[in-house]
């Protein structure tokens, strides 16, 4: 094969495909069509309690655009990390929208599914065996934490796609997965340099957001040829430069020139990016090196329960009297609680307007502004809970007497009736960590579904 | 007037690099502005921990990538992504201490 072209159609499936891109990208005739489905960005509380962070419909419509293009051309659909996580609950949820999308448009499909959970009591006896370390400052993993996390999907790298594509997958539906996986899998497959293959999946996995104007909500080609690839968005809108592919190399990633997956090291610095026209660009000289085989976990745990409130305050002698009022608040809070003492809760003031955004980071400490936000954040062993602290604090928030008031109607002013939300519950990251395995199939069975 | 880092970039971002990770990136519109700003040494492990308030030894990267005209710094978060304690789930706003250094 002279090359290979991979379209890669969104940065995250549901973020509604354009379908004029998509058209363009389907007349270079590509060898494949993937999307990458998950990430952690979102936070822990997708991966705890087996939710999407993307709409129903959204997804439906993305899959069926997708699917209908695979099976125009003849050639696999990939999704990676389906329904965000990649846990059975998130696979499951992409199989039954998969479902109803092939019994709408009446077609038969044959499907490949990953799934990429991980026992807990598997993982249990690896970090017994010493086989388990923690991904950068990752916390280390001990039994009581491990006891608590509720669920840990690995990271599948090429090889379980690949078998997923031999069997004859029109669609692979895989559970987490190695976002640029989904690309370097059939590229491999077809005898493609893995180097420059895992290299062009890094870059085609975000969507168009290699471009100039970036995006993450459309097209763009990926063409790997002898010792190159080739990036090029498929909306005439968006141009790809030397500048914007290689920029895109250091996104989201902890190295500039350096990135690990199942079992290698790609080495970018001696990479070199070429404009090819003003729309294209060619990138060379991306490296791969073997490593020990190291499968990447990621678990989370149930945190609490929380109900927040927010408010603001206006009246500038209050906003002088900021600290004051907040730590008298959570005094009182806490000496009102000290009688629940055996049930836990946090409470914490995030003050926009001082330090909002930043927290700890956050260099500017003063109020220069005349108005200040403030999310009043509590986390408890239950919702009920959570919420009588919450309304306990809030009251206190509202009729605490500072030192020289004049509005005594009260403190803060509130947007939404009622002031406190319920949020449900909260998870925690607690696992992060790499596991030696000796089959990069192991953690990763596969199961073919055919749709009549 | 020597001149701030936000009049000399094309890119400057912050963002997650995983759950326990932020990574802050700033990529150069020219080759000889980033060849200055390089060499002028403004841009290292003990800025970004100066401009943090943070101890070097939690600035886990602070590189340059010459292909991308890049300077790219990695640091612990303060709190794991999403966690409770949490102020920037996606880490997407922990930059703007970077916008207003001053390049000698």
């Amino acid at each position: 094969m002279s090359e290979f072209r991979c379209l890669s159609t969104i940065g995250m499936l549901g973020y509604g495909i354009p379908e004029d891109s998509l058209r363009r990208g389907v007349e270079r005739r590509p060898h494949m069509i993937g999307a990458d489905a998950g990430s952690t960005d979102a936070g822990p509380h997708k991966l705890g309690r087996g939710v999407p962070d993307v709409s129903r419909a959204a997804t439906a419509r993305d899959l069926g655009l997708m699917i209908r293009a695979g099976k125009e051309l003849g050639v696999p659909v990939v999704i990676g990390s389906a329904g965000g996580s990649g846990a059975a609950p998130h696979v499951e949820w992409t199989w039954e929208i998969v479902r109803e999308v092939a019994a709408r448009e009446g077609f038969g499909l044959r499907v490949a599914v990953i799934w990429a959970d991980v026992p807990r009591a598997w993982v249990a006896e690896r970090v017994a065996a010493g086989r388990v370390r923690p991904l950068g400052p990752a916390p280390a993993l001990d039994a009581p934490t491990l006891e608590q996390t509720v669920s840990i999907v690995g990271q599948m790298g090429t090889e379980p796609i690949i078998r997923a594509l031999d069997a004859g997958a029109e669609l692979v539906l895989a559970g987490r997965a190695c976002d640029a996986a989904i690309f370097a899998a059939p590229a491999i497959r077809a005898g493609v340099d893995p180097g420059l293959a895992w290299h062009m999946g890094e870059i085609l996995e975000c969507g168009a957001m290699c471009a100039e104007p970036g995006s993450a909500n459309d097209c763009i080609l990926g063409t790997l040829q002898a010792d190159r690839f080739v990036i090029e968005p498929m909306n005439p809108a968006r141009a790809c430069t030397p500048t914007s592919v290689a920029c895109h190399s250091l996104y989201e990633r902890s190295h500039p020139s350096r990135s690990e997956g199942p079992g290698h090291l790609l080495d970018l610095s001696a990479c070199c990016f070429e404009p090819l026209d003003d729309r294209r660009v060619a990138v060379s000289g991306s490296r791969y090196r073997r490593t020990p085989l190291r499968v990447k976990l990621e678990g989370s745990a149930l945190a609490g329960y929380r109900t927040m409130v927010i408010g603001g305050v206006r009246d500038p002698i209050a906003i002088e009297r900021l600290d004051e009022i907040l730590g008298a608040v959570e005094a009182a809070t806490r000496d009102y609680f000290a009688l629940v003492r055996e049930a836990a809760w946090s409470l914490r003031f995030v003050v926009y307007g001082r330090d909002g955004v930043m927290g700890a980071l956050e260099p500017m400490r003063q109020i220069t502004g005349h108005e200040v936000g403030i999310l009043l954040d509590v986390v408890a062993g239950s919702q009920e809970l959570a919420n009588t602290v919450c309304a306990f604090a809030r009251s206190q928030l509202q009729h605490y007497h500072y030192k020289g008031i004049l509005a005594t109607g009260a403190n803060v002013a509130f947007p939404t009736a009622p002031s406190d939300t319920p949020c449900g519950s909260v998870y925690r990251y607690t696992v992060y960590h790499l596991v030696e395995v000796d089959d990069p199939c192991e953690l990763f069975r596969l199961e073919m579904r055919e749709l009549p | 007037m020597s001149p701030r880092l936000r009049d000399l970039v094309t890119v400057l971002r912050s963002k997650n690099s995983g759950p326990f990770e932020l990574t802050l990136d700033v990529v150069f519109g020219d080759p000889e502005t980033y060849r200055w700003v390089k060499a002028s040494g403004v841009l290292s492990r003990a800025t970004v921990a100066r401009l943090y308030g943070i101890g070097e030894e939690r600035v886990l990267v602070a590189e340059f990538f010459d292909p991308a005209l890049a300077f790219k710094a990695t640091i612990v978060r303060p709190t794991p992504s999403g966690t409770v304690g949490e102020t920037d789930t996606y880490g997407a706003q922990q930059h703007a201490p970077l916008l207003d250094l001053v390049v000698p």
